[in-house]
């Protein structure tokens, strides 16, 4: 795209042509407020701004790897697969937590992504135009909604509602079945796995679905236009031609979600159900979360090995966040790839 | 022109008077469970006096740190440093109000105070070994009470907290199996049940779920008139978790030999065994000692005059005779040459 667009050659043509230029449509201003000293202020400015966020992103992981460093002497990379978590022992481990997130996270996006890709379809190929306005409004107005109060409408109301009318039945359904059964155990009190899971998915849609509907309305109507000329239904079209165009946008918004649900915190604490031991794989039971468990333990942590497993913890989601950026940045370079390859 | 000055004159004249009050503003960080008692205090005593208490409820652990840092005047604790600790960091520690765990319960057809306990069969239940309502050892305890067969749901704290200090020392003491399984502290690795954050955390879930036992602040179960549990006592006596039993547990402490003093399972025959007090920490020697003396006569004020204050909020006050003995390491806080700070 870049490369298309003239910049180098209007440069070029500006310096030269500026002084020839013989009617000018007005008058010149009468001094340019630009000069060399308000240039080089203005270029260190913007440099000392990009060098202090990579300092400052220097400085958070330096202070990370300080504060835990007693819990990384101790324990080394297998803080990664313990599962114990005893303040009074003194003994930590950080899969519990981990586990937590990841799971929590992946129920949120397996939910919400779906519910995205419809809400942005809707808005862009199918709504009636007087509906669009305030539909979308409405949708990223559910973004500026706290999550303390996600968090206490999960508990009061949401949790109970999952327990009676999803909870039990499926425990009903399932009893005996192998596997299945296992999946869906738990004391019947509506928090844990997958109650975090659909509030943060309920957080993270607005966030997914605005910038879908964004990319979405981008695609050039020439596209479509063709597309629905050959005879495509909307789905066609969205699927075969829209999806396709907007991917790299799309994975961009699932990406900022993710990187949502794995650091949300108020919204998870509450209806996580708080609990450091992994009995069972159920989505049902309680378990904990890396940022509820900092939530909680932070302020009455002593110095010593707690207080550096929970920075360690931090640490873990530090990385876990890079290496879902990562990962997101390396995908949408082989999607381009293989566009070029295609064409 | 002489009205502009006569403002700008006012606007400094202002300003020298609010930096002076300034310089008498005293803060202090730490315990959440007597944070309401401290905003009251605070707000009555700024009335009286003029100076400002800003006290900030950050928990206790975090007020310890901030004490041994000095970046406040006084720490607060709902779980007392041991002596060694003190002398160690130049702290002394000094208790201000008394208040009780109270054990919870959501059970169909149980009244409040109807179900009675024993330690050992409460800390049974958060083992996880007794998982039903109707287990024989709950029933032999109350006969005639009619205990649904039901799985029991335990409800706990999950943030780190004074209250689970207390719950779970309690434990320790009375349940061999929870001293060397899980042992005391404001955060264990608990065995069982799901964690509610701060008290009302755990009220929402007891309020809520069906057969469930938790653990909240004497206050919270009151006001949420909650189904208390009565609880045997060290002296064999099943007693009610009021002031009268929580002043009994306060009595019985051996103040004047140390203020490490935890008042659960005191073996006064009234003393509800839950009970705990809550503490101040401050330096023994005041680098600032205008702020440590206007620290110490803010809690004077407030032994004085803020008796009724504690008890509408549900808090018990200290016995007068505890409290001449924190009056006396009072007298143990000194500034720099050496001479004690005033508290009066």
């Amino acid at each position: 795209m870049t490369a298309i667009l003239p910049a180098d050659a209007d440069d070029a043509a500006g310096m030269t042509e500026r002084p020839t230029r013989r009617q000018p449509m007005t008058n010149p201003p009468a001094s340019r407020a630009a000069s060399p000293l308000g240039d080089a202020v203005f270029a260190l400015l913007a440099k000392a701004a990009a060098v202090l966020t990579l300092s400052l992103l220097i400085g958070i992981i330096g202070s990370l790897i300080y504060g835990a460093w007693p819990a990384i002497q101790t324990y080394g990379l297998s803080f990664l697969w313990r599962t114990e978590w005893d303040p009074v022992q003194e003994q930590f481990g950080g899969l519990v937590m981990i586990y937590g997130t990841l799971m929590t996270s992946l129920v949120a996006l397996l939910i919400a992504v779906p519910v995205s890709f419809g809400i942005a379809m809707f808005l862009t190929e199918l709504s009636p135009s007087w509906l669009k306005r305030p539909l979308g409004i409405a949708v990223e107005l559910l973004a500026a909604v706290p999550s303390i109060v996600y968090g206490m409408w999960g508990l009061l109301v949401f949790g109970p509602i999952l327990a009676e009318y999803v909870q039990q039945p499926l425990q009903n359904l399932t009893q005996g079945v192998p596997y299945l059964g296992a999946l869906f155990s738990g004391p019947p009190v509506g928090i844990g796995i997958l109650a975090a899971g659909i509030i943060l998915a309920i957080m993270i849609i607005p966030f997914i679905a605005s910038v879908m509907r964004d990319v979405f309305e981008v695609t050039p109507p020439m596209l479509k236009e063709s597309a629905y000329g050959l005879g495509s239904t909307t789905w066609e079209v969205v699927w075969k031609v829209v999806l396709p165009y907007t991917k790299t946008g799309v994975v961009g918004g699932i990406m900022l979600g993710l990187g949502r649900a794995l650091g949300e915190t108020m919204a998870v604490t509450f209806v996580i159900g708080n609990m450091n031991q992994l009995q069972s794989l159920s989505v049902f039971e309680a378990a904990n979360s890396i940022t509820s468990a900092l939530a909680n333990e932070f302020a009455e942590a002593g110095e010593g090995l707690h207080q550096a497993s929970l920075v360690y913890l931090g640490l873990i989601l530090f990385f876990i966040t890079f290496v879902v950026l990562a990962f997101s940045k390396v995908l949408l370079a082989r999607l381009k790839k293989s566009e070029g390859a295609r064409s | 022109m002489t009205v502009k000055m006569i403002r700008t004159a006012a606007a400094v004249a202002l300003m020298v008077i609010s930096s002076a009050a300034m310089a008498e503003d005293v803060t202090g960080a730490g315990a959440t469970f007597p944070a309401p008692l401290y905003a009251k205090w605070a707000s009555a005593y700024n009335q009286a006096t003029g100076v400002r208490i800003n006290y900030q409820s950050v928990g206790s652990g975090a007020g310890i740190k901030q004490i041994k840092a000095k970046t406040v005047d006084f720490g607060a604790s709902d779980m007392p440093l041991k002596d060694d600790e003190l002398a160690k960091d130049g702290l002394v520690q000094f208790p201000t109000v008394i208040g009780g765990v109270v054990p919870v319960v959501n059970v169909k057809g149980i009244a409040p105070g109807q179900l009675k306990m024993t330690g050992e069969v409460l800390g049974n239940i958060y083992l996880g070994k007794i998982t039903k309502w109707n287990d024989p050892a709950i029933a032999a305890l109350n006969p005639g009470l009619a205990l649904p067969d039901a799985a029991i749901a335990p409800v706990r704290r999950a943030d780190g907290s004074g209250t689970s200090f207390i719950f779970t020392n309690y434990l320790s003491k009375v349940n061999a199996e929870w001293k060397t399984k899980v042992g005391e502290g404001t955060a264990v690795n608990w065995p069982t049940g799901a964690g509610g954050k701060g008290n009302e955390g755990v009220s929402a879930f007891v309020q809520r779920l069906p057969n469930s036992i938790g653990y909240v602040e004497y206050a919270y179960a009151k006001q949420n008139k909650m189904s208390h549990v009565t609880l045997k006592n060290a002296a064999g006596n099943f007693v009610e978790p009021d002031d009268i039993t929580f002043k009994a547990a306060a009595a019985g402490a051996e103040w004047s030999k140390s203020f490490y003093q935890v008042l659960t399972n005191q073996a006064d025959k009234n003393a509800w065994p839950l009970s705990g007090a809550t503490f101040i920490l401050m330096h023994k020697s005041q680098e600032k000692p205008a702020q440590g003396s206007a620290s110490l006569k803010f809690f004077e004020w407030a032994y004085q005059n803020g008796d009724k204050t504690a008890g509408d909020l549900e808090y018990v006050a200290l016995p007068a005779a505890v409290k001449d003995l924190v009056r006396k390491q009072w007298a143990t806080i000194v500034d720099a040459s050496g001479k004690a700070v005033a508290y009066k």
